[in-house]
Protein backbone atom coordinates (compact mmCIF):
# COMPACT_ATOMS: atom_id res chain seq x y z
CA UNK A 1 0.00 0.00 0.00
CA UNK A 2 1.17 3.50 -0.73
CA UNK A 3 1.55 6.13 1.05
CA UNK A 4 -1.33 8.54 1.29
CA UNK A 5 -0.97 12.61 1.29
CA UNK A 6 -2.89 15.04 3.23
CA UNK A 7 -2.30 18.56 3.22
CA UNK A 8 -2.10 20.13 6.52
CA UNK A 9 -4.25 23.18 5.67
CA UNK A 10 -7.13 20.64 4.99
CA UNK A 11 -6.82 19.70 8.54
CA UNK A 12 -6.46 23.38 9.27
CA UNK A 13 -10.00 24.15 7.36
CA UNK A 14 -11.77 20.91 9.24
CA UNK A 15 -10.62 21.66 12.55
CA UNK A 16 -11.96 25.58 12.22
CA UNK A 17 -15.22 23.79 10.57
CA UNK A 18 -15.58 21.36 13.73
CA UNK A 19 -14.83 23.88 16.16
CA UNK A 20 -17.47 26.14 14.74
CA UNK A 21 -20.36 23.26 14.28
CA UNK A 22 -19.69 21.37 17.72
CA UNK A 23 -20.25 24.91 19.30
CA UNK A 24 -23.39 25.53 17.76
CA UNK A 25 -25.14 22.23 16.37
CA UNK A 26 -26.09 19.91 19.40
CA UNK A 27 -26.21 15.84 18.13
CA UNK A 28 -29.16 14.50 17.59
CA UNK A 29 -28.54 11.48 20.11
CA UNK A 30 -28.51 14.57 22.80
CA UNK A 31 -31.33 16.63 21.21
CA UNK A 32 -33.08 13.02 21.49
CA UNK A 33 -31.96 12.44 24.72
CA UNK A 34 -32.88 15.66 26.25
CA UNK A 35 -36.43 15.13 24.64
CA UNK A 36 -36.80 11.49 26.33
CA UNK A 37 -35.55 13.48 29.78
CA UNK A 38 -38.30 15.89 29.54
CA UNK A 39 -40.94 13.30 28.86
CA UNK A 40 -39.38 11.27 32.03
CA UNK A 41 -38.24 13.50 34.90
CA UNK A 42 -40.82 13.57 37.11
CA UNK A 43 -39.60 17.29 39.08
CA UNK A 44 -41.92 20.26 37.54
CA UNK A 45 -38.77 22.80 38.08
CA UNK A 46 -36.57 19.93 36.16
CA UNK A 47 -39.10 19.66 33.32
CA UNK A 48 -38.56 23.17 32.74
CA UNK A 49 -34.91 23.29 32.46
CA UNK A 50 -35.59 20.14 29.82
CA UNK A 51 -37.71 22.71 28.13
CA UNK A 52 -34.95 25.61 28.65
CA UNK A 53 -32.04 23.17 27.08
CA UNK A 54 -34.44 21.59 24.49
CA UNK A 55 -35.26 25.82 23.26
CA UNK A 56 -31.51 26.54 23.91
CA UNK A 57 -30.30 24.16 20.84
CA UNK A 58 -32.72 25.25 18.72
CA UNK A 59 -32.06 29.03 19.34
CA UNK A 60 -27.98 27.75 18.80
CA UNK A 61 -28.58 26.14 16.16
CA UNK A 62 -30.94 28.53 13.85
CA UNK A 63 -28.93 31.68 15.06
CA UNK A 64 -25.35 30.65 14.97
CA UNK A 65 -24.88 31.20 18.82
CA UNK A 66 -23.03 28.78 20.56
CA UNK A 67 -24.83 26.61 22.90
CA UNK A 68 -23.07 27.58 25.69
CA UNK A 69 -20.78 30.37 26.85
CA UNK A 70 -18.19 28.45 27.93
CA UNK A 71 -17.16 27.09 24.55
CA UNK A 72 -14.91 24.70 26.77
CA UNK A 73 -10.80 23.66 26.14
CA UNK A 74 -10.72 21.89 23.04
CA UNK A 75 -9.82 18.57 22.62
CA UNK A 76 -9.11 16.62 19.52
CA UNK A 77 -8.88 13.01 18.84
CA UNK A 78 -7.24 11.90 15.91
CA UNK A 79 -6.43 8.07 14.84
CA UNK A 80 -4.27 8.89 11.84
CA UNK A 81 -3.85 5.96 9.48
CA UNK A 82 -0.29 4.76 9.52
CA UNK A 83 0.02 5.29 5.27
CA UNK A 84 -0.72 8.75 5.87
CA UNK A 85 2.02 11.78 5.09
CA UNK A 86 1.20 15.14 6.36
CA UNK A 87 2.67 17.73 3.97
CA UNK A 88 2.73 21.60 3.70
CA UNK A 89 3.26 21.94 7.64
CA UNK A 90 3.29 20.80 10.80
CA UNK A 91 0.28 18.41 12.48
CA UNK A 92 -0.02 20.04 15.81
CA UNK A 93 0.80 23.38 14.24
CA UNK A 94 -2.16 23.34 11.48
CA UNK A 95 -4.65 22.13 14.41
CA UNK A 96 -4.02 25.11 16.80
CA UNK A 97 -4.76 27.19 13.51
CA UNK A 98 -8.01 25.38 12.87
CA UNK A 99 -8.72 26.00 16.43
CA UNK A 100 -7.55 29.88 16.34
CA UNK A 101 -9.43 30.64 12.90
CA UNK A 102 -12.71 28.66 14.51
CA UNK A 103 -12.89 30.53 17.36
CA UNK A 104 -12.08 34.06 16.03
CA UNK A 105 -14.55 33.54 12.89
CA UNK A 106 -17.49 31.43 15.00
CA UNK A 107 -17.29 34.24 17.56
CA UNK A 108 -16.30 31.05 20.36
CA UNK A 109 -15.26 32.36 23.86
CA UNK A 110 -11.75 32.44 24.32
CA UNK A 111 -10.45 30.66 27.69
CA UNK A 112 -7.09 29.28 27.20
CA UNK A 113 -4.44 30.85 29.52
CA UNK A 114 -0.77 29.70 31.41
CA UNK A 115 -1.78 28.12 34.20
CA UNK A 116 0.02 29.93 37.10
CA UNK A 117 0.15 33.77 34.84
CA UNK A 118 -3.34 33.34 34.17
CA UNK A 119 -3.56 35.79 31.64
CA UNK A 120 -5.78 34.80 28.60
CA UNK A 121 -4.15 33.60 25.32
CA UNK A 122 -7.00 35.46 23.42
CA UNK A 123 -7.40 32.40 20.69
CA UNK A 124 -8.53 29.16 22.83
CA UNK A 125 -4.72 27.45 21.90
CA UNK A 126 -3.29 24.99 22.34
CA UNK A 127 -5.99 22.14 21.85
CA UNK A 128 -5.35 19.19 23.99
CA UNK A 129 -4.27 17.12 21.02
CA UNK A 130 -4.34 12.97 21.25
CA UNK A 131 -3.43 11.20 18.45
CA UNK A 132 -3.48 7.50 17.73
CA UNK A 133 -1.85 5.65 15.14
CA UNK A 134 -4.13 2.97 13.51
CA UNK A 135 -3.77 0.73 10.27
CA UNK A 136 -4.87 2.28 6.89
CA UNK A 137 -4.66 5.57 5.15
CA UNK A 138 -7.73 7.24 7.05
CA UNK A 139 -7.46 10.06 9.47
CA UNK A 140 -9.83 10.70 11.32
CA UNK A 141 -10.51 14.23 13.60
CA UNK A 142 -13.08 14.52 16.59
CA UNK A 143 -13.41 17.80 18.10
CA UNK A 144 -14.72 18.18 21.93
CA UNK A 145 -14.76 21.41 22.83
CA UNK A 146 -14.71 20.29 26.54
CA UNK A 147 -16.91 22.69 29.04
CA UNK A 148 -14.82 23.23 32.66
CA UNK A 149 -17.96 23.03 34.33
CA UNK A 150 -17.68 19.11 34.28
CA UNK A 151 -13.77 18.93 34.04
CA UNK A 152 -13.42 20.64 37.35
CA UNK A 153 -16.11 18.28 38.67
CA UNK A 154 -13.73 15.20 37.38
CA UNK A 155 -11.69 12.35 39.48
CA UNK A 156 -9.25 10.29 38.96
CA UNK A 157 -8.79 7.14 41.37
CA UNK A 158 -6.39 4.82 41.68
CA UNK A 159 -8.16 2.38 43.85
CA UNK A 160 -6.47 -1.15 45.47
CA UNK A 161 -7.35 -4.39 43.78
CA UNK A 162 -9.21 -5.74 46.45
CA UNK A 163 -11.98 -2.69 46.04
CA UNK A 164 -13.24 -4.41 43.34
CA UNK A 165 -16.25 -3.80 41.35
CA UNK A 166 -18.49 -2.55 44.97
CA UNK A 167 -15.11 -0.03 45.43
CA UNK A 168 -15.57 1.35 41.09
CA UNK A 169 -19.33 1.78 41.83
CA UNK A 170 -18.53 3.62 45.05
CA UNK A 171 -16.66 5.91 43.31
CA UNK A 172 -18.45 6.66 40.54
CA UNK A 173 -21.57 7.53 42.36
CA UNK A 174 -19.73 9.40 45.25
CA UNK A 175 -17.99 11.89 42.75
CA UNK A 176 -21.50 12.31 40.71
CA UNK A 177 -23.07 13.08 44.20
CA UNK A 178 -20.58 15.03 45.30
CA UNK A 179 -20.62 17.24 41.80
CA UNK A 180 -24.68 18.05 42.33
CA UNK A 181 -25.14 20.85 40.27
CA UNK A 182 -21.40 21.82 39.18
CA UNK A 183 -21.07 20.19 36.03
CA UNK A 184 -24.49 20.45 34.42
CA UNK A 185 -26.72 17.76 34.72
CA UNK A 186 -27.82 15.91 33.06
CA UNK A 187 -25.11 15.11 31.73
CA UNK A 188 -23.07 12.09 30.24
CA UNK A 189 -20.35 10.46 32.53
CA UNK A 190 -17.80 8.79 31.46
CA UNK A 191 -16.17 6.09 33.50
CA UNK A 192 -12.69 4.93 32.61
CA UNK A 193 -11.19 1.73 34.21
CA UNK A 194 -7.72 0.09 33.84
CA UNK A 195 -4.82 1.75 32.42
CA UNK A 196 -2.51 3.80 34.64
CA UNK A 197 -3.35 7.58 36.32
CA UNK A 198 -3.60 8.99 32.40
CA UNK A 199 -4.57 5.73 30.66
CA UNK A 200 -7.58 5.95 33.05
CA UNK A 201 -8.78 9.39 32.25
CA UNK A 202 -8.31 9.07 28.43
CA UNK A 203 -10.10 6.31 28.35
CA UNK A 204 -12.95 8.08 30.37
CA UNK A 205 -12.79 11.00 28.05
CA UNK A 206 -12.76 9.19 25.07
CA UNK A 207 -16.33 6.83 26.47
CA UNK A 208 -18.13 10.03 25.89
CA UNK A 209 -17.75 9.82 22.04
CA UNK A 210 -19.59 6.85 21.81
CA UNK A 211 -23.66 8.01 21.02
CA UNK A 212 -26.22 7.92 23.98
CA UNK A 213 -28.00 5.16 24.39
CA UNK A 214 -25.64 2.46 22.61
CA UNK A 215 -24.10 0.41 24.81
CA UNK A 216 -20.64 -1.38 25.39
CA UNK A 217 -20.46 -4.82 22.62
CA UNK A 218 -18.92 -6.33 26.01
CA UNK A 219 -22.22 -7.54 27.63
CA UNK A 220 -20.83 -7.05 31.32
CA UNK A 221 -19.72 -3.53 30.54
CA UNK A 222 -23.06 -3.02 29.03
CA UNK A 223 -24.98 -4.17 32.06
CA UNK A 224 -22.65 -2.38 34.24
CA UNK A 225 -23.06 0.63 32.42
CA UNK A 226 -27.21 0.11 33.01
CA UNK A 227 -26.72 -0.46 36.57
CA UNK A 228 -24.45 2.59 37.64
CA UNK A 229 -26.93 4.89 35.18
CA UNK A 230 -29.73 3.49 37.11
CA UNK A 231 -27.93 3.93 40.05
CA UNK A 232 -27.12 7.37 39.44
CA UNK A 233 -30.30 8.28 38.55
CA UNK A 234 -31.57 7.41 42.12
CA UNK A 235 -29.38 9.90 43.66
CA UNK A 236 -31.97 12.63 43.18
CA UNK A 237 -29.46 15.64 41.94
CA UNK A 238 -31.83 15.89 38.98
CA UNK A 239 -31.32 18.56 35.96
CA UNK A 240 -28.88 21.28 37.23
CA UNK A 241 -28.77 19.52 40.62
CA UNK A 242 -32.23 20.98 41.99
CA UNK A 243 -33.42 17.75 42.43
CA UNK A 244 -35.35 15.01 39.68
CA UNK A 245 -35.29 11.66 38.63
CA UNK A 246 -32.78 12.70 35.75
CA UNK A 247 -29.01 13.42 36.45
CA UNK A 248 -27.47 11.58 33.56
CA UNK A 249 -28.56 10.86 30.50
CA UNK A 250 -26.08 8.09 29.93
CA UNK A 251 -22.92 6.31 31.45
CA UNK A 252 -20.32 4.92 29.24
CA UNK A 253 -17.49 2.59 30.76
CA UNK A 254 -14.18 1.86 28.23
CA UNK A 255 -11.41 -0.41 29.98
CA UNK A 256 -8.02 -1.50 29.39
CA UNK A 257 -5.55 -4.05 31.17
CA UNK A 258 -3.77 -3.20 34.47
CA UNK A 259 -1.18 -3.71 36.44
CA UNK A 260 -1.73 -5.85 39.48
CA UNK A 261 -0.89 -3.41 42.06
CA UNK A 262 -3.50 -1.56 40.90
CA UNK A 263 -7.21 -0.14 40.04
CA UNK A 264 -7.18 3.06 37.92
CA UNK A 265 -10.79 4.64 37.59
CA UNK A 266 -11.41 8.01 36.34
CA UNK A 267 -14.34 9.95 35.88
CA UNK A 268 -15.14 12.45 33.10
CA UNK A 269 -18.20 14.33 33.44
CA UNK A 270 -19.62 15.91 30.84
CA UNK A 271 -22.42 18.14 31.02
CA UNK A 272 -25.87 18.70 29.10
CA UNK A 273 -24.12 20.72 26.20
CA UNK A 274 -22.39 17.45 25.16
CA UNK A 275 -20.12 18.54 22.19
CA UNK A 276 -18.48 16.65 19.87
CA UNK A 277 -18.30 16.82 15.76
CA UNK A 278 -16.42 14.30 13.60
CA UNK A 279 -14.90 14.50 9.74
CA UNK A 280 -13.01 11.63 7.92
CA UNK A 281 -10.21 12.86 5.53
CA UNK B 1 -45.32 25.75 34.14
CA UNK B 2 -44.58 26.79 37.24
CA UNK B 3 -46.11 30.82 37.51
CA UNK B 4 -42.96 33.40 37.34
CA UNK B 5 -42.85 36.32 40.06
CA UNK B 6 -42.10 39.35 37.76
CA UNK B 7 -38.72 41.11 39.78
CA UNK B 8 -37.54 45.05 38.66
CA UNK B 9 -33.57 45.84 39.84
CA UNK B 10 -32.79 47.15 42.12
CA UNK B 11 -34.00 44.91 44.60
CA UNK B 12 -35.17 45.92 48.06
CA UNK B 13 -35.11 43.63 51.14
CA UNK B 14 -38.97 43.27 50.60
CA UNK B 15 -38.34 41.87 47.37
CA UNK B 16 -36.05 39.51 48.63
CA UNK B 17 -38.11 38.44 51.57
CA UNK B 18 -40.53 37.19 49.67
CA UNK B 19 -38.96 34.70 48.10
CA UNK B 20 -38.67 31.18 48.68
CA UNK B 21 -36.48 28.62 47.27
CA UNK B 22 -38.21 27.25 44.28
CA UNK B 23 -39.61 29.76 42.95
CA UNK B 24 -39.32 30.65 39.57
CA UNK B 25 -38.76 34.59 38.68
CA UNK B 26 -38.14 36.63 35.80
CA UNK B 27 -35.97 39.56 35.89
CA UNK B 28 -36.05 42.94 34.56
CA UNK B 29 -34.06 45.87 34.60
CA UNK B 30 -30.43 46.47 35.54
CA UNK B 31 -27.71 43.27 36.40
CA UNK B 32 -24.26 43.34 36.71
CA UNK B 33 -21.55 40.30 35.66
CA UNK B 34 -18.44 39.47 37.28
CA UNK B 35 -17.02 36.32 38.02
CA UNK B 36 -13.60 35.03 39.41
CA UNK B 37 -10.83 37.45 38.40
CA UNK B 38 -13.88 40.64 38.86
CA UNK B 39 -14.63 39.48 42.36
CA UNK B 40 -11.04 39.37 43.51
CA UNK B 41 -10.32 43.05 42.18
CA UNK B 42 -13.80 43.81 44.38
CA UNK B 43 -12.74 42.58 47.15
CA UNK B 44 -9.74 44.40 47.14
CA UNK B 45 -11.00 47.39 46.53
CA UNK B 46 -13.36 46.52 49.66
CA UNK B 47 -10.38 45.26 52.18
CA UNK B 48 -8.55 48.66 51.18
CA UNK B 49 -11.55 51.15 51.61
CA UNK B 50 -11.21 52.13 47.97
CA UNK B 51 -14.54 53.00 45.84
CA UNK B 52 -15.88 50.43 43.96
CA UNK B 53 -16.80 50.52 39.92
CA UNK B 54 -20.24 50.45 40.56
CA UNK B 55 -22.57 51.03 44.10
CA UNK B 56 -23.67 47.46 45.24
CA UNK B 57 -26.37 48.65 47.18
CA UNK B 58 -29.55 46.87 45.61
CA UNK B 59 -27.87 45.55 43.01
CA UNK B 60 -27.65 41.53 41.02
CA UNK B 61 -24.41 40.02 40.01
CA UNK B 62 -24.87 37.42 37.48
CA UNK B 63 -21.46 34.89 37.05
CA UNK B 64 -20.95 34.91 33.78
CA UNK B 65 -18.29 35.02 30.89
CA UNK B 66 -20.08 35.54 27.87
CA UNK B 67 -18.86 34.78 24.74
CA UNK B 68 -18.17 37.60 21.87
CA UNK B 69 -21.16 39.29 20.27
CA UNK B 70 -21.94 38.60 16.39
CA UNK B 71 -21.90 41.76 14.73
CA UNK B 72 -25.94 42.60 15.38
CA UNK B 73 -25.90 41.30 18.31
CA UNK B 74 -26.38 42.23 21.79
CA UNK B 75 -24.24 39.60 23.27
CA UNK B 76 -22.89 36.19 22.62
CA UNK B 77 -23.82 33.18 24.47
CA UNK B 78 -24.39 34.26 28.00
CA UNK B 79 -25.09 31.42 30.47
CA UNK B 80 -24.24 31.25 34.30
CA UNK B 81 -20.79 29.59 35.70
CA UNK B 82 -20.16 27.69 38.56
CA UNK B 83 -20.92 29.87 42.16
CA UNK B 84 -18.35 28.01 44.11
CA UNK B 85 -15.86 29.54 43.07
CA UNK B 86 -16.82 33.16 43.67
CA UNK B 87 -17.75 31.96 47.54
CA UNK B 88 -14.68 33.66 49.39
CA UNK B 89 -15.64 36.63 47.48
CA UNK B 90 -19.59 37.05 48.29
CA UNK B 91 -19.61 37.82 51.67
CA UNK B 92 -17.50 41.06 51.51
CA UNK B 93 -20.17 42.26 48.58
CA UNK B 94 -23.16 40.68 50.72
CA UNK B 95 -22.14 43.36 53.40
CA UNK B 96 -22.19 46.37 50.76
CA UNK B 97 -25.57 45.83 49.97
CA UNK B 98 -25.48 43.30 47.19
CA UNK B 99 -28.84 41.91 46.94
CA UNK B 100 -28.61 39.28 44.65
CA UNK B 101 -26.58 36.69 43.04
CA UNK B 102 -27.36 34.50 39.77
CA UNK B 103 -25.18 31.48 38.88
CA UNK B 104 -25.38 27.60 38.91
CA UNK B 105 -24.32 25.10 41.82
CA UNK B 106 -24.46 25.54 45.79
CA UNK B 107 -23.43 28.45 48.00
CA UNK B 108 -20.68 27.86 50.98
CA UNK B 109 -22.24 28.33 54.72
CA UNK B 110 -20.11 31.69 54.56
CA UNK B 111 -21.96 32.81 52.28
CA UNK B 112 -25.83 31.33 53.37
CA UNK B 113 -24.85 32.74 56.83
CA UNK B 114 -24.08 36.46 54.73
CA UNK B 115 -27.12 36.00 52.73
CA UNK B 116 -29.31 35.63 55.79
CA UNK B 117 -27.72 38.53 57.61
CA UNK B 118 -27.93 41.10 55.26
CA UNK B 119 -30.69 39.28 52.96
CA UNK B 120 -29.59 38.65 49.56
CA UNK B 121 -31.09 35.92 48.01
CA UNK B 122 -29.08 33.59 45.41
CA UNK B 123 -30.76 32.36 41.93
CA UNK B 124 -30.31 29.35 39.53
CA UNK B 125 -30.48 30.09 35.91
CA UNK B 126 -29.68 26.94 33.25
CA UNK B 127 -26.31 26.04 32.77
CA UNK B 128 -25.83 25.20 29.00
CA UNK B 129 -28.69 27.41 27.98
CA UNK B 130 -26.92 30.31 26.99
CA UNK B 131 -28.25 31.03 23.71
CA UNK B 132 -31.41 30.63 25.39
CA UNK B 133 -30.39 33.29 28.21
CA UNK B 134 -28.90 35.84 25.92
CA UNK B 135 -32.00 36.60 23.62
CA UNK B 136 -33.11 38.24 27.34
CA UNK B 137 -30.46 40.71 27.39
CA UNK B 138 -31.10 43.58 25.37
CA UNK B 139 -28.08 45.62 26.18
CA UNK B 140 -24.92 45.24 27.78
CA UNK B 141 -21.85 47.36 27.98
CA UNK B 142 -18.45 46.95 29.61
CA UNK B 143 -17.98 49.39 32.69
CA UNK B 144 -15.12 48.13 34.72
CA UNK B 145 -11.75 45.68 33.55
CA UNK B 146 -12.11 45.60 30.10
CA UNK B 147 -8.22 44.19 30.40
CA UNK B 148 -10.43 40.98 31.56
CA UNK B 149 -12.25 40.09 28.34
CA UNK B 150 -14.88 37.55 29.15
CA UNK B 151 -14.14 38.40 32.89
CA UNK B 152 -14.71 42.02 32.53
CA UNK B 153 -17.53 43.88 34.46
CA UNK B 154 -20.39 44.35 32.13
CA UNK B 155 -23.96 46.20 33.02
CA UNK B 156 -26.70 44.40 31.01
CA UNK B 157 -29.86 45.46 30.63
CA UNK B 158 -32.58 42.59 30.78
CA UNK B 159 -36.10 42.22 30.15
CA UNK B 160 -38.01 38.94 31.51
CA UNK B 161 -34.49 36.84 32.52
CA UNK B 162 -35.48 33.51 33.40
CA UNK B 163 -34.03 32.29 37.07
CA UNK B 164 -34.36 30.16 40.24
CA UNK B 165 -34.78 30.75 43.14
CA UNK B 166 -32.38 28.32 44.61
CA UNK B 167 -31.35 29.53 48.06
CA UNK B 168 -34.03 31.87 49.57
CA UNK B 169 -33.05 34.49 52.84
CA UNK B 170 -34.32 32.01 55.28
CA UNK B 171 -31.86 29.87 55.05
CA UNK B 172 -33.95 27.51 52.38
CA UNK B 173 -31.89 25.83 49.82
CA UNK B 174 -33.59 23.55 46.78
CA UNK B 175 -29.60 22.17 45.96
CA UNK B 176 -30.12 19.98 49.12
CA UNK B 177 -34.53 20.06 49.43
CA UNK B 178 -35.02 19.31 46.33
CA UNK B 179 -32.48 16.57 45.88
CA UNK B 180 -33.80 15.17 49.05
CA UNK B 181 -37.52 15.08 47.48
CA UNK B 182 -36.02 12.66 45.01
CA UNK B 183 -33.52 10.48 45.85
CA UNK B 184 -34.89 6.65 46.41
Amino acid sequence: MGVREIQAEEITRTIRRLCIEANTILGDDVVDALKKGLEKEKSTVGKDIFRQLLENAKIAKEEGIPLCQDTGMVVVFIEMGQDIHIVGGDLNQSINEGVRQGYRDGYLRASSLDPLVRKNFGDNTPAIIHVEIVPGDQLKLTVIPKGFGGENMSRVALLTPASGMEGIKEFVLRTVEEAGANPCPPGIVGVGIGGTLEKAAILAKKSLLRPIGQRHPDPGLARLEEEFLEEINRLGVGPQGLGGTITALDLHIETYPTHIASLPVAVNLQCNCHRHKEAEL
Amino acid sequence: MIRAIMLSTPLSDQDVEKLRMGDRVLFDGVVYTARDAAHRRLVDLIKEGKELPFDLSGQVIYYVGPSPARPGHVIGSAGPTSSYRMDPSSPYLIAKGLKGMVGKGPRSQGVVDAMMKYKCVYFATVGGAGALLAKAIKKSEVIAYEDLGPEAIRRLEVEDFPAIVAQDVYGGNLYVEGVKRYAR
